[in-house]
């Protein structure tokens, strides 16, 4: 086959132009779609409580917010790994069930013994500290086990590691708890909505995002302010020459698990808040979709993984109504994309295939995915 | 005999570990569920199996790093036992102080009259105890002569095994003058008992320590022959792993059958991610689309249900399912093409979930059958003869699974093999050695797909039906494990990986809730210990375990040095 | 015009210039050396001819053909070959396996040909094969095909990679140091071997050196770079006292080992 690189080259990018059009096409269109369905109902019902009101769109907001904060809290994590040992750790997601399933214990405890509603801060702040340790204490165990041994090994090693890991938690607790799923308790004060200027927001929610967005203020102060964060910072630069500089990389990278534990673990518990359940599998897909997050933000980046989190949330959250609901197709769908809630994961599988095909480097970060060797 | 406080320390901490470890797979529930089937009949079941390997590993590495005569051997092994029985009575003794059962639902009475000889927390110093035992023969594991080691090891793993698979050998011994001699000596109904075991172990003890000392001549001898003769003896054991394979079924019964089926299928797509990941390099976790794929290309052109487009046979429908995974493949590689790494695993990974969400959706129903799936898919028929169950369509997946082994040999020594060889190894030398990168990677994406399309082809008429749920996430990862247990890029790898990794855990039913947590455990082991797997790749085993140290980089000198003489 | 030119040719990196308007003309059959200190540029050239990378401005061509805007497996079709500074083996393949990967632009096979085993894909596997040893034992790795590319000794490892060069049978040899690392003995067989190339062969070659010894005794043009810039070009003996090359290297002291 005697074809020029130009030649070739079209080929590809024909057919990538043409995945990007598509998925631009479906955007707009079903955007379109669903703002003249709402427009119309706004002008001849004039009835906020349509489908398509501006409250409803809040609502998604919000929830896409209180979601995204988790997903940010988890891409932490994955980000900072990555940043220093250029490693994806596939057991993150799991580091983050196990913080949520073991503390859903102390907060059945408290529930049975009323001390949940009695102080229901104190109670909270308990549940979260214990659910930060659990997972800290499971990540800093995983980074002994199944990780440190390979640190020199080729790149698909750890991974494949990192794989087996992510199982070997997933049905352990399954094996220790069982296959079904926990109702996590509800503290009553977090129940209902409060109403800030008019707008009601689910008090969760608000709960949530709070609490994520003190806890992702504490973690950068740390990163930024604190000589050991510097440190970390160092060692994600550059390993070897952090080394020669008199960093001891293994503490850095323990602390850095560490500190990824601690915000999964914490993101665990808020989002047993939000849904209000644990499971086993709890943690792979926000795992996943928290990597996406990261990704999207641009791998080793701390406020990219923050940003990718919240991005990702609002997108999953209000994509389906906003791109699906009202996307008609003449001839297939009259009426728009049927149950298009369903296909939430599939926006977001499709943004992380995006980024990784378009944009490796994310919003933010540096170009890591394609440095060639 | 001098002793070191450090190193003692070592060899209770260790044993204590081993006890942590005893606990984990008590508290997993793993000891009582095995615990149904039993090996020994009124000696031994495999949950108790489980906690004594688990003491003779205590001691066996204990007394294996130690330094120093038998005795300190085995006084670390008896020590290192001791603690891992320390380590599981602390199990007993938490569970006689609070209810553990409020939070792990295995922590029940039945586990810990197992664990503690029916005595509760009384057993404690028994179960220490008989951690000092284990541990003290696994000690004398690491002293024995290999020689000796070699064929008592024989003897006690296929005692286990035949003990293990008693019922699967009962229904084989079932018939036949001979059959049913060696079951009447061997077993009774209900499995195997200590006279039978000790009958076992002792043929095998006596085969295993003549084979030995005969091995080495009977080698010889094969390999003091002419090439064409060696390859007569190569195609004898071929043509008899061969016929096993045809009479397995029909000795074994339905249920054998049923599991060989999905050997045979997971041996397909394991051959075709092999093709990806073990030759080309390409780390795929969305492997499963391609299954998917192909079972939903027959189910439609084949189904004489309501989504069935044209009424195929599966002969017919067969072909088009292969071209059809093998352009989605082309389709599935072209944009991730410059993806590199372990980006590429995740890349793959969304794209198989897209598959899967999307055959699952409302959206596609009127096409697919959304969650409901694609019903009545008919089974093949060859001239009268109809396909009708596993025992019969073992058949197509055994000659499947022959044929595409074929052609992954044959491509694999091929010109594109090694291209795709020398693009896992390095890319950009590949190219620039003239490989052409976008071809040879679209081959593979396409290649493999086609040959996992043909295991989902297989799969349709299989179950007679196909849902969206089976296509998850973890048969991909099932297919990864299977092929990185067996040996990356090792054909014969692929189907010991999926017997070990399919077959066994199916026919050990009790077994079957532990698969993934074992997996997980095999995955991150195999990583440390065996990463070129059970079989490995010629090539790969010689390069895992490098005779010589190479610097393969050469320190560069500084160039004023060279410039001043 | 030569067998590979180079009109103009620029790359930056970011801010950095790592080759500025390059003019270079390789004459055919020539033994022709880049040399500088480093950094000026030298592996960046051989990356650009190779179409590793691709140059913002200028132009390159090899045999009258423009080639700056080929990838690099179609620019070695065309019958160019390189080896690398630091050593880029496929470590894990046989020493024999290396070299058939070198083969693969004229090796004709098809991989559905591979698969029905056609007469035509045996007779140019075997055909490969043969050919494969004969340029082991011309290298003198005989009898070495089946070991692992990482398993054999640095000496012979360079001598492997340029086996796999000539494999794709070039007209044009591009070599990064090949003598790097090696004692004045082993470096001498190199040269040897290098002239052996040109004149047995006829193959063009492009060679990157540090090694003065060698550099003046084979090349009949050295070109010498800095920061990207020519800044001398022209047979040994005048690049030896050009004194724009000598302040390059050492500032103004002179350049020990040329004058010896």
């Amino acid at each position: 086959m005697q074809r020029s690189f130009w030649q070739r080259l079209s080929i590809i990018n024909t057919y990538l132009w043409a995945f990007r059009l598509s998925v631009l096409l479906v955007v707009v269109w079903g955007s379109l779609g669903t703002f003249q369905a709402g427009c119309r109902s706004a002008l001849t019902i004039c009835d906020f409580k349509s489908k398509y009101a501006p409250n409803v769109w809040l609502d998604l907001l919000v929830f896409g917010l209180s979601q995204g904060s988790v997903y940010a809290l988890i891409a932490l994590g994955y980000t900072m790994v990555y940043g220093i040992l250029r490693m994806i750790n596939f057991a993150h997601g799991d580091v983050f069930m196990a913080g949520a399933y073991t503390a859903f214990y102390l907060a059945a405890a408290f529930g049975r013994s009323g001390f949940l509603n009695r102080s229901p801060l104190i109670s909270l702040a308990a549940v979260l500290a214990l659910a930060m340790i659990t997972a800290t204490a499971i990540a800093l165990i995983l980074e002994r086990v199944a990780y440190r041994p390979l640190r020199r090994a080729p790149r698909l090693v750890p991974l494949i590691s990192a794989i087996g890991a992510s199982f070997f938690l997933e049905y352990a607790f399954r094996g220790f708890f069982g296959s079904g799923f926990q109702a996590y308790p509800e503290w009553q004060i977090f129940t209902g909505e409060w109403v800030i200027a008019g707008i009601g927001i689910l008090r969760t929610q608000a709960v949530v995002i709070v609490a994520s967005v003190l806890l992702m203020a504490a973690l950068y102060t740390f990163v930024m302010r604190t000589k050991t964060g510097t440190a970390m910072r160092a060692v994600s630069e550059d390993l070897e020459v952090a080394s020669l500089m008199g960093i001891d990389v293994d503490r850095v990278i323990v602390i850095t698990f560490g500190i990824g534990g601690a915000a999964a673990g914490a993101a665990g518990v808020l989002y047993a808040l939000v849904f209000k359940q644990v499971h086993f599998f709890m943690g792979f897909f926000p795992g996943i979709k928290a990597f996406t997050a990261a990704v999207l933000g641009g791998i080793g980046n701390i406020p990219g993984a923050m940003i990718g989190g919240l991005f990702l949330g609002i997108f999953e959250s209000v994509g389906p109504i906003l791109f699906l609901e009202g996307l008609r197709v003449p001839g297939i769908y009259p009426t728009g994309i049927p149950a298009p809630y369903q296909l939430k994961d599939v926006i977001a599988f499709t943004m992380l295939v995006m980024v990784l095909i378009f944009r490796p480097s994310g919003i933010l970060g540096e170009r890591l995915a394609t440095k060639k060797a | 005999m001098r002793t070191d406080r450090g190193s003692w320390g070592k060899v209770i901490s260790g044993g204590l570990i081993f006890g942590g470890a005893a606990a984990f797979v008590s508290l997993a529930g793993m000891v009582e569920a095995l615990g149904v089937r039993e090996i020994v009949i009124g000696v031994i079941d495999l949950g108790r199996l489980l906690l004594l390997l688990i003491g003779l590993g205590a001691g066996y590495q204990a007394a294996r790093r130690g330094i120093g005569g038998a005795l300190t051997a085995l006084a670390r092994g008896l020590l290192a036992g001791a603690a891992a029985g320390v380590g599981l009575s602390a199990l007993l003794v938490l569970a006689s102080v609070v209810n553990l059962r409020g939070m792990f639902i295995n922590a029940s009475p039945t586990l810990l009259e197992i664990i503690s000889f029916g005595r509760g927390t009384a057993g404690v110093p028994l179960v220490i105890a008989a951690g000092a035992v284990a541990g003290a023969l696994g000690a004398v594991a690491t002293l024995l002569p290999g020689a000796v080691r070699g064929p008592l090891g024989a003897g006690v793993t296929v005692t286990i095994v035949v003990g293990l698979f008693q019922e699967l050998l009962q229904i084989i011994l079932q018939e036949g003058g001979i059959r049913s001699a060696i079951r009447q000596f061997i077993f009774v109904p209900e499995g195997l008992p200590p006279r039978g075991a000790l009958g076992v172990f002792l043929v095998v003890l006596v085969v295993s320590a003549v084979w030995r000392s005969r091995q080495p001549v009977v080698r010889g001898w094969i390999l003091k022959r002419p090439p064409p003769q060696q390859r007569l003896v190569r195609l004898l054991g071929l043509l008899l792993a061969v016929a096993v394979a045809l009479l397995l079924p029909l000795a074994g019964g339905l249920f054998i059958s049923q599991v060989l089926v999905l050997v045979g299928l997971y041996t397909l797509m394991g051959l075709g991610l092999n093709l990806e990941v073990g030759f080309a390099g390409l780390l795929d976790l969305g492997f499963v689309a391609f299954f998917a794929i192909g079972a939903y290309t027959v189910g439609l052109l084949t189904s004489t249900g309501q989504y069935g487009i044209a009424h195929w046979s599966f002969w017919a429908a067969m072909p088009v399912a292969l071209v059809v995974s093998l352009i989605a493949g082309f389709l599935f590689g072209l944009p991730i093409l410059r993806i590199r790494g372990d980006y590429l695993a995740i890349a793959t990974l969304g794209f198989g979930e897209i598959i899967r969400l999307l055959a699952l959706s409302e959206a596609l129903r009127p096409w697919f059958g959304g969650s409901q799936g694609v019903l009545f898919v008919p089974k093949p028929i060859i001239g009268g003869f109809e396909f009708s169950g596993p025992a019969q369509i073992y058949y197509i997946t055994l000659a499947s699974s022959v044929l595409i082994a074929f052609v992954a040999a044959r491509l694999r020594d091929s010109r594109l093999g090694r291209a795709w060889m020398a693009m896992r190894e390095d890319e950009d030398v590949a190219e620039a050695m003239g490989i052409n990168l976008v071809n040879v990677k679209l081959l593979a994406y396409g290649i493999g797909g086609a040959f996992a399309g043909m295991g989902g082809a297989i799969f349709a008429v299989l179950l007679g039906s196909i849902f969206p749920h089976s296509f998850s996430l973890l048969i991909s990862i099932n297919v990864l494990a299977l092929i990185i247990v067996g040996g990356m890029g090792s054909l014969p790898g692929v189907v010991v990986g999926s017997l070990f990794l399919v077959g066994l855990p199916e026919l050990l039913r009790e077994f079957s809730d532990f698969r993934f947590l074992v997996y997980g455990a095999a995955l991150i082991i195999m990583m440390q210990v065996k990463p070129e797997g059970l079989w490995p790749a010629a090539m790969v085993r010689r390069e895992l375990h490098k005779e010589e140290p190479v610097g393969v980089v050469a320190e560069e000198p500084a160039a004023v040095e060279r410039v001043e003489a | 015009m030569g067998i590979l030119t180079s009109h103009q040719l620029t790359k930056r990196f970011g801010g950095l210039i790592a080759l500025s308007q390059l003019d270079l003309d390789v004459a055919e059959r020539s033994i022709h050396s880049i040399i500088g200190p480093n950094g000026a540029g030298k592996t960046t050239y051989f990356n650009c001819v190779t179409g590793f990378y691709r140059a913002e401005e200028g132009r390159t061509f090899f045999n009258g053909q423009a080639i700056d805007t080929l990838t690099p497996d179609r620019i070695t079709h065309l019958g160019t070959a390189r080896t690398y500074q630091n050593i880029r083996l496929f470590a894990n393949m046989t020493c024999l396996e290396n070299i058939l990967v070198g083969m693969h632009p004229h090796l004709k096979s098809s991989w559905v040909g591979a698969i029905l085993g056609t007469p035509r894909t045996r007779q140019d596997e075997e055909q490969a094969h043969t050919e494969a040893l004969r340029l082991l034992q011309f290298v003198g790795l005989r009898g070495k095909g089946d070991f692992l590319a990482r398993n054999l000794p640095y000496g012979e490892q360079r001598r492997l990679e340029i086996a796999r060069a000539l494999a794709s049978r070039p007209k044009l040899l591009l070599l990064d140091e090949p003598t790097a690392g090696m004692n004045p003995r082993e470096s001498l067989d190199t040269m040897a071997f290098i002239r052996r190339l040109r004149d047995e062969l006829g193959i063009t070659i492009l060679l990157i050196e540090h090694n003065m010894r060698v550099v003046m005794g084979i090349s009949e043009i050295v070109t010498v770079l800095d920061f990207g810039e020519k800044i001398a070009e022209g047979p040994p003996e005048q690049i030896r006292s050009d004194p724009r090359v000598i302040e390059a290297y050492l500032g103004t002291r002179r350049v020990a080992g040329v004058g010896a």
